[in-house]
Formats: structure tokens, sequence, C-alpha cells
């Protein structure tokens, strides 16, 4: 019974009693505990991807109205293992004087990254890589971590179209970064600690979401535009700058950033589930640990729906577009948001957590309203400004006046 | 805490030897065949013109600065949220005056332009 | 010789490995990738030292930020891409003998300091110095008034970038 409520638990439970019992020094159980841990978790996360590919073209296939791949298998689930048969036995083509170090480099770091992501997220009540008390501000620098990548890509393809689209991804990239970094703020007041075992178990009787509809908002557009996947991934936009600053690469290095890529959407969708979908919590979730696991798959796997479907139906963003919708919308939004929810909590201290949550949902909700307000605004006095028709309307106007002759 | 650490530095060695593997591997099993013309640098297929580098804009430094600068107030606030529920009001008026000051600066930036990409 | 010291031995001399190349590297784009190590190596030391929240933040910021900044404006800059030679300065006999002047003044203090000999002491399980970071930047006995401060120095150096960097855009483009 003890199995069946956690299973996880109990195995790492039996496992560390073993290797306790063979007589080594404790430093070198844990070290070895440790190690296991890491691979087991390292390992399952990239075997994972490959459901996770198929996962995603068989939906995007569905919503362009076809089948997505169902040959290979039943529905097609061994297309991805067709798939990195294939891309493992593929020519290595570098670059003349590509610079090897950075060259080789960086889709080893750029899947390093994203794998790190897993060591602090807690997967149930009792199986969590490590409890870090900075895990949200560690999971932020990994990411930027995971930045110098794509310069090291970009650069070392000693290509200039590759340079160039490493720049406007990190360009990007960063830009997004300061509406991510103030969006978090928010549920880490509501739980007064930076770790993420203890913002799940903070929320315990209310989601955040609920709390702070428009600090999940930001987040979500911070990390999807973090992620560059569509609408903001012109930068790896086969008709834009043909696949920025992946040109120079093949097989499996190639396969490495595609890994990197969809690997960080799930692990994206998961730090989402995580801070502001209550993570493992749910009906029974705490006495029966595999039920959070459970709980913590289903919410991960509804968010990355969403963002396979803001992918296969939004059109793609132009930079200037990008950049706007950064800096004239997310940044302000947040910044004003920190500054409501902060003076609210504060006024309202002393209610009950019910009235507490009702005041802050109201302030988000209206400050959403007046983002929106503000938005249609300066749009409609952008059109009313530069009419399109005026230009026309003189040629069409002097043209009859002064006949086809002249 | 020692102990998290630890983990989290044979959980980087561990993600950073992964991918190298699998690459070596992939090196192994893959064919080799330099040829000068599949090595030459990608033009969308023609011969590269120039040299192999490209003055950037300006544009990305600014941007990349005033990100730094966003980057050091919400490190800053970070400490200030963890203790947010804990703190007495004129505390929180403090945290809430240190955004004013920065949304100033903000405004300033926008205004003189800084946030436009050309 | 516990594994503590071990580590931190090992990210000093990483540390003091980069910083060395970064002053001697052939081309620019090499130094700025080795300044990435370096601050790398600081972080390594900052976890040695128990402060987990200033490790974090030194990636975050310097690895995040400003090695990226500082490789935009090597970016910006003509002459990256050519390799510049030999990097010996003619007076290096001169800078090398400030240099080790002043670090032996530095050691000669930290060795009169008490801290110096005393082991570091691992602090219990549950102690969360985030918490007490926090109430004491905003407390009036704490640190309130740096803590506003800095703000204002940030948007004085907001202002100041934006004056400079603004400035030489409306020379390029008018």
């Amino acid at each position: 019974m003890d199995f069946l409520r956690d299973p996880f638990g109990f195995v790492i439970q039996e496992y560390t009693g073993w290797l306790g019992g063979l007589g080594l020094p404790a430093v070198w159980v844990d070290i070895i505990a440790k190690l296991t841990g890491a691979l087991v978790l390292a390992t399952g996360a990239m075997l994972f991807v490959v459901f996770l590919i198929w996962y995603e073209r068989k939906l995007i296939g569905r919503i362009q109205d076809r089948f997505g791949p169902n040959r290979v298998g039943p529905w097609g689930i061994f297309q991805p293992v067709a798939d990195m048969l294939k891309i493992f036995t593929k020519e290595y083509i570098t670059p003349i004087g590509a610079d090897k170090f950075a060259y080789n480099l960086a889709p080893i770091l750029a899947v390093a990254a994203v794998l790190l992501l897993w060591s602090v997220l807690p997967l149930s009540v009792t199986v969590v890589g490590t409890d870090l008390n900075v895990g949200l501000l560690f999971l932020v620098a990994v990411g930027g971590l995971g930045e110098m990548s794509y310069i090291l890509a970009g650069w070392g393809s000693n290509n200039k179209y590759a340079l160039l689209g490493a720049f406007r991804l990190v360009a990007q990239l960063i830009s997004y970064e300061v509406p991510l970094v103030l969006s978090a703020l928010v549920p880490v007041m509501l739980a007064g600690t930076l770790s993420v075992n203890g913002i799940v178990q903070a929320q315990e009787s209310v989601w955040f979401i609920v709390a702070a509809p428009a600090a999940a908002l930001i987040f979500f557009i911070a990390s999807i535009a973090e992620i560059g996947r569509s609408p903001f991934d012109l930068i790896e936009a086969e008709s834009e700058l043909v696949a920025g600053y992946n040109i120079e690469y093949s097989g499996l290095k190639f396969g490495m950033f595609f890994v990197a890529e969809f690997l960080h959407a799930f692990t994206v969708s998961m730090i989402f589930a995580t801070v502001f979908l209550g993570g493992w919590q749910g009906p029974g979730a705490a006495e029966i640990p595999v039920l959070g696991f459970v709980y913590l798959m289903l919410k991960t796997f509804v968010v990355y729906f969403v963002t396979i479907l803001f992918r296969g139906t939004l059109p793609r963003f132009r930079i200037d577009q990008m950049m706007n919708l950064n800096w004239k919308v997310l940044t302000p939004l947040s910044l004003a948001l920190i500054m409501a929810m902060a003076i609210v909590g504060g006024l309202t201290r002393e209610l009950p957590v019910f009235w507490q949550v009702i005041a802050f949902l109201l302030v988000n909700l209206l400050l959403l309203g007046a983002t929106d307000q503000l938005m249609r605004l300066s749009q409609s006095r952008k059109t009313k400004s530069n009419l399109p028709m005026q230009p026309l309307r003189k040629v069409l106007t002097t043209s009859t006046k002064h006949g086809a002759g002249e | 805490m020692l102990g998290n650490w630890l983990y989290i530095g044979i959980f980087a060695l561990v993600a950073l030897m992964m991918p190298a593997l699998t690459i070596f591997i992939a090196g192994i099993l893959s064919p080799k065949r330099p040829d000068p013309i599949k090595n030459s640098t990608y033009e969308c297929g023609v011969e590269t013109v120039g040299p192999n580098w490209t003055q950037i804009k300006i544009q990305y430094y600014v941007f990349a600065l005033v990100f730094l600068i966003f980057d050091v107030e919400a490190v800053l606030l970070f400490p200030w949220a963890v203790a947010y529920q804990l703190l007495p009001l004129y505390a929180i008026i403090e945290g809430v005056l240190f955004l004013l000051i920065l949304v100033v600066g903000f405004l300033y930036a926008w205004r003189k332009g800084a946030l436009e990409w050309f | 010789m516990n594994g503590l010291q071990v580590v931190f031995l090992l990210a000093a001399l990483v540390s003091l490995f980069s910083a060395a190349m970064v002053v001697s590297a052939r081309r620019m784009m090499h130094a700025a990738l080795w300044l990435v190590l370096t601050l790398m190596g600081v972080a390594v030391i900052f976890v040695t030292l128990q402060s987990s929240f200033f490790a974090v933040v030194q990636v975050l910021v310097y690895v995040g930020a400003i090695a990226i900044l500082i490789i935009f404006s090597v970016m910006l800059t003509r002459r990256v891409m050519e390799d510049h030679g030999d990097q010996i300065l003619p007076g290096w006999r001169a800078a090398g003998l400030v240099a080790g002047l002043l670090f032996a003044i530095i050691v000669g203090f930290l060795a009169l300091w008490q801290g110096f000999t005393t082991m570091l002491v691992e602090l219990p399980a549950d102690a969360d110095n985030l918490l007490d970071l926090g109430q004491a930047l905003v407390s009036p006995q704490g640190y309130a008034l740096p803590f506003e401060l800095a703000s204002v120095l940030l948007v004085a150096a907001l202002i100041g970038a934006i004056t400079i960097a603004v400035d030489r855009k409306e020379d390029q483009h008018g």
C-alpha cells in the first residue's frame, strides 16, 4: 500500500537505505544518491521529449485539419523515434573558420540550461530534486544562462546571418526577461518565500492564478517569448534570416537545439503550472503523493496544450511589434501591478483570506481593463493620424480634374 | 543548504555530460566526408559577399542597458517581496516608493525614444 | 582538507585563470567569454559562503545582463574579429610591480583581521537569511535610506546611459 501511494518516494527511501547499508562513509552515500537522482531525472526528461514531439506534431496537424504522423506505428507514435534515429546518422558539416569551441559548446549548453531547470521543480509532496531556498530566482537565472548558448552559436558559426539572427534573438530574450522577473515578484509576495516548494504549499487554499490573473497573464506571455516560440519565433522562422542562429548546424547538433526548444516549452509550462496553478496541489494530494504527481502532469499538459494552440493559430509578430508589446504594454503593466498589489495587500492585511483574494482579484481585473482601454485608445489614435487613403484621394481627384491627356 | 547546492552542482555536470556524450556518439556513427563546397559559409546558396561580420545597430546596446537597470531593480525588490507578509505598512510604502522612482526613470526612457526599435 | 575547501580552491583557480585569460586573449570576443567563466567562478564562491541569494543574483545580473551588455558593446566596435597581435604593453614591468605591491598590502590587512583564521560555520538547516535581509532592507534602523538611494542611483544611471546612447543615434541617423 505504501508503494502504491508513493512509488517514487518509496523507491528513493529503499535505495538510500540500501546504499547506507553498504558501509561506505556518509558523504559518499550522499553523493552517489544525488548522482543517481540527477541521472534519473535528466534521462527521464530527455526521453520524455520523444513523446512531446509526437504530441505536438499530432496536435498541430489536427489544428490544421490534417492527421499528423500516422504511418510509423499505431497513431504514428514511433515517428519521433524514427526521426531521432535518422538525425543520429547525419554528418556534422562544420563551416570553414568556425570557432571550434564556441560552435560545439552551444548545443550542449542549450540543452544543459534547460535540463538544469528540472532540478528545483517539485514533482509531488515527497519528490523534489532539491528544495533550494531561492528556487524561483534560480529558474530565471538559468534561463539567462541559456541565452549565452545562442550568442555562442551565432558567433561561432562564422556567418553574418547567424550572428544577426542570434543578436536579434538575444535582444528579444533579454527584453522579455523584464516583465518575467517583475511578474514573478507577485507570487513571491503572496507566498512569502522564494523556494518553489514553498510557493506550491502556499497555494493550498487558493491558486495564485485566482488571486493574481494579471501577473499570471504577463508571466505566461513573457515565458512564451522567452522560449522563442510562436508567435514570437521570428528568429527561427524559415522565411526570414533562414533559421537564424542554427543555419550552420547539422546532424545531432541541430537536433540538440530542437530538443532544447521542445523541452523548454514543456518545462516552462510546468513552471507556470507550479507557480500559478498550484503545482501538485489538489484533493488528496498531501496524503497520496502519487496523486499530486498526476495533478501536476495534468495541469502541465493543459498549459502545454495552450502553448501549442498559440503556435498553431496566431500569426507571427514583427520584431518592432514584439518590442512595443514588451516595453510599452507588459513592463508598465507589471510595474503598476506590483505597486497596486503591494498597497492593496498592506491595506487588507487584517481581513480574512477570502476578502483579501477578492481584493487582489478586483485590482488585477481593474488593471487589465485599464490596459485594454489604453491600448484601444492608442490604436485609434494611430489610425486616425496616418490615413492611407489621403494621397490616393489626391491622385484620383487630380486625374479627374485634369483629364487623361495632360 | 550546501547539500542543495551539491545536488545542483552534480546535476549541472550530468546535464552537461549527457548532450556532450550523445553528440559524441552520433559523431562516431555519422559519415565524415568534408568537402570545400559543403563547408563553405551559407549565404542563400551564393558565394559570400563582403566580410564575415556586420556591424550591429546601437539599438541592441540601448535595450541591453535598459534591461540591466530593470534587472537590478527587480533583484533589489526580491528580498522586500519575500518579507512582504511580515512588513508594516510604512515598509510597504518604502518599496512602492522605490518602484515609483524607477517608473519616473522608465517614463524618461520612453519619452526619449530609447524604447523604440528602428 | 574537506570537500568545501576543495570546491573553493577549484573555483578560485578557475576564476583567476579566466581573469588572466580575459586580459591576455587575442580576440575581444574570446575575452568576453572568459569573463563569463570568471563570473561563474565568483558565483560558486558565493555558494561556498552559503549565501545562495547572492550566487543566483550573480548569475542573473552579471552573466545574464552585464556579460551580454559587454558582448553587445564588443560587437558594436568594428575591429572585433581581427587579431590584434601581441598584448604586451610597453610598461608592463612597472604595472606588474604596482599590482604586486597592491596585492601584498591587501593580504597584509586581511591577515591582521581576526576572521581570517576562523573556520566557516555552517548555518542550521532552517536558517533563511533572505527573510532577515528583506526586513533589514526596509527597516529605518536598517538600510532603508540606502535602499531608496539605490533606486535614485539606478535612475541616474539610466538617464546617463540614454543621454549618451541616444545622442549618438541622432548623430548616426541625423
